[in-house]
């Protein structure tokens, strides 16, 4: 992220935590969000993604730390004296005020007379230009929204912060405004600071992610970044699905660490692995259902040497369009998931079939297996993965 | 009253007729007439208690006649412009302490509303049940209480009195010497107390609609609090505003037992000469012709009102 230069417009947050009596909502927390940037804070409900996005607002007051805008200290200023907006979660537009009027809000307030230009080219950017004299309630979901979007960046923020701004929107509308805010941030170029539950909505939309969970960052970098290296259970879980094995170290193979796991050897590169790497240390192998190839018991000695294999028997199948997705009963992982593109179907992969599963060692990562190997598959939920499958 | 027993007519002839199942009542028609049925009660009790009164008043105000020799219609519309002219001083007198005493209202109890709705937290049932708590004893009771609490020589005249408040009202010309009972601010003051849970109530019921999250949004788009609440909160509370200021201006222009028991000959208002012209004087057709005069000026200001703070616009 060093395309700018320019620092000055910054979000700097230092040691910044906030606590409600004997809960603590975010954990001292250092995050530095650079200028122009699209920015997204990820977690599930309760991990302090939120809290974190009204100190950065001034809604809500931190128990200690500081907030920077470039050089600029505002942990002390009120909400309206931030150079700082916000897109709510449920828009919050003025009920008694039309569509042009909400817009014109901030303006009006930092005492500006002649709005009528700005704010119609900004209905214009947001193409809700015919409905200026309309009242909220008049609007559809997806319209409210772009409203709610537009009033904050009228007023030319430093900063953009949404909330959750697309949960109340439905699938199909959510993926239009995805494109369509990502759009209208490359066009104003000012920093987006994003909050949201979705994996999916985080990772089309920014360039940064921090993944959030009990009121910590696990983990920061680009989407890419984050789901092919995730560093924690948390983090492969609660991005797209993981497959984790549990295994020891054994031996090392030039770059390669091997593993085993029951009677399973697994390769896994060294550089991909954040957990300690010598003999008998224990190890969450990690590998994400898309890498991985399913081919029959009968026909195994066909599949090439050097790769990762676990064997098992598929529990079940689903197809679902683009892909068809098996599980595996593997004694070395009980549900071992494997999504295979729908390209050459081989009949024989049925329920009950003896399978193996193998993949490319490069794909394998390495975790920590001191962690919760289920942590972050509650939160992420089934719909997800399946949304995720069919994109 | 056949349109009850009856089918009622089909607004519009795209309702298709129900098909009529041979030998057998169509199911349909029985709950089609229940609404008509829950109404009958409400359209009977205001029939009898409100519209055959109404009718009875109005021709009993264009009555001419004695009480010895008896009443007789006669359509003598002169006995409104008599009475108007007579009794205009009680008019206006009535319209300025009931809107004296909404204007105390609405600045006593706007704050209160706001208290209860955005900061009272855990108290706010308690707060409401304070509010309500003077109900459960009878207004008559309320305002003869306020008769000591204003009595000559009293803490409250004593305090007002050295406060040299009393010097300032005497010379506004709303108190007398060291009196405060017998005087128009007694009155006021037993009309504002009297009906201020009317003006709280609808306050806090609007203001307590209004999401929270508008607050936020109004600071984070550089409103300040006090901008904020001019803005968003004030424009927002406004149809319980208006329903506040209704249901304490109308009882109380119509009220006589505040200016019967804290007021004197001088503070005497329309509902104070209603009443005498009914019971005492027993001239029914001018106390009469005064009720409709008192509606219809109540009924000219109120729909200016409404039509003026246009709360019909209002979400």
């Amino acid at each position: 992220m060093d395309t700018t230069t320019d620092r000055s417009g910054d979000v700097r947050l230092t040691g910044i935590s906030r606590t409600y009596g004997s809960f603590t909502a975010v954990h001292p927390l250092d995050l530095t969000v650079p200028q122009g940037s699209f920015f997204a804070l990820l977690g599930a409900s309760g991990c302090g993604k939120t809290t974190t996005l009204r100190m950065i607002a001034g809604l809500e007051e931190p128990t200690a730390g500081t907030v920077r805008l470039g050089d600029r200290d505002v942990t002390a200023l009120p909400p309206h004296k931030r150079p700082v907006n916000t897109v709510f979660q449920s828009y919050a537009l003025f009920p008694h005020l039309d569509i042009f009027e909400n817009v014109a809000f901030g303006l009006r307030r930092r005492g500006i007379k002649s709005v009528k230009k700005q704010v119609e080219e900004m209905l214009e950017l947001v193409q809700l230009g015919e409905q200026a004299r309309k009242k909220p309630h008049q609007l559809s979901g997806g319209q409210q929204q772009r409203v709610a979007v537009a009033r904050a960046l009228i007023n030319h923020p430093q900063v953009l912060l949404l909330d959750e701004p697309l949960g109340a929107l439905d699938l199909k509308l959510r993926r239009q405004m995805q494109l369509e805010l990502k759009r209208i941030q490359t066009e104003v170029g000012i920093t987006f600071i994003h909050v949201t539950h979705d994996q999916e909505e985080a990772m089309t939309m920014a360039d940064t992610v921090a993944v959030m969970n009990a009121g910590r960052v696990e983990q920061l970098g680009p989407p890419a970044d984050l789901y092919e290296n995730p560093r924690t259970t948390f983090v492969a879980n609660f991005l797209g699905t993981s497959n984790l094995i549990e295994a020891e170290a054994d031996a090392t193979s030039g770059d390669d660490v091997l593993l085993k796991a029951g009677a399973c050897t697994l390769a896994l590169p060294r550089a991909r692995c954040s957990a300690p790497t010598a003999a008998g240390g224990r190890v969450l192998v990690g590998i994400r259902p898309e890498k991985i190839s399913l081919t029959h018991a009968d026909e195994s000695a066909g599949i090439p040497a050097g790769r990762n294999r676990v064997t098992g028997r598929i529990a079940a199948t689903s197809y679902i369009g683009v892909s068809t997705q098996y599980v595996v009963d593997s004694p070395v992982c009980p549900a071992f998931q494997v999504y295979a593109q729908n390209i050459d179907r081989d009949p024989r992969l049925v329920p009950g079939a003896e399978v193996v599963a193998h993949w490319n060692p490069a794909h394998t990562f390495g975790l920590d297996a001191a962690q919760d190997i289920g942590a972050g598959v509650a939160e992420a939920g089934v719909p997800q993965a399946a949304e995720e499958a069919l994109a | 009253m056949t349109a009850l027993t009856g089918a009622p007519p089909s607004p519009t002839p795209a309702t298709p007729p129900t098909p009529a199942a041979p030998g057998k009542k169509p199911p349909r028609a029985r709950g089609r007439l229940t609404p008509y049925w829950l109404l009958l009660p409400g359209i009977l009790w205001l029939l009898v208690f409100f519209l055959m009164p109404m009718v009875y008043q109005a021709s009993t105000s264009v009555q001419t006649g004695s009480l010895e020799e008896g009443y007789e219609v006669t359509w003598h519309f002169a006995t409104y412009w008599d009475a108007l002219s007579e009794y205009w001083p009680q008019f206006s007198r009535s319209v300025l302490y009931a809107g004296s005493a909404t204007a105390l209202c609405l600045l006593l109890g706007y704050p209160l509303a706001y208290l209860i709705a955005f900061r009272a937290g855990r108290w706010r049932g308690l707060i409401l049940i304070l509010v309500i708590a003077p109900f459960f004893t009878s207004f008559l009771i309320r305002t003869l209480a306020w008769k000591t609490i204003l009595a000559d020589g009293g803490p409250v005249v004593g305090a007002l009195n050295t406060l040299h408040v009393l010097d300032v009202t005497s010379w506004l010309g709303i108190t007398a010497g060291e009196r405060v009972l017998a005087t128009p601010l007694a009155v006021v003051c037993g009309l504002t107390y009297n009906f201020l849970p009317f003006m709280i109530l609808p306050l806090y019921t609007s203001l307590e609609r209004i999401d929270g999250r508008l607050h936020e949004a109004a600071g984070d788009l550089y409103a300040s609090p006090f901008t904020t609440f001019r803005k968003v909160t004030l424009p927002l509370s406004m149809p319980g505003v208006v329903s506040g200021t209704l249901l304490t201006f109308i009882p109380a222009s119509g009220d006589y037992v505040n200016a019967d028991l804290l007021g004197s000959t001088d503070t005497r208002m329309i509902g104070n000469v209603i009443q005498t012209q009914f019971l005492r004087i027993l001239d029914y057709p001018t106390a009469a012709a005064l009720s409709f005069l008192l509606m219809a000026a109540i009924l000219v200001m109120v729909s200016l009102y409404i039509r003026r703070s246009g709360t019909e616009d209002l979400v």
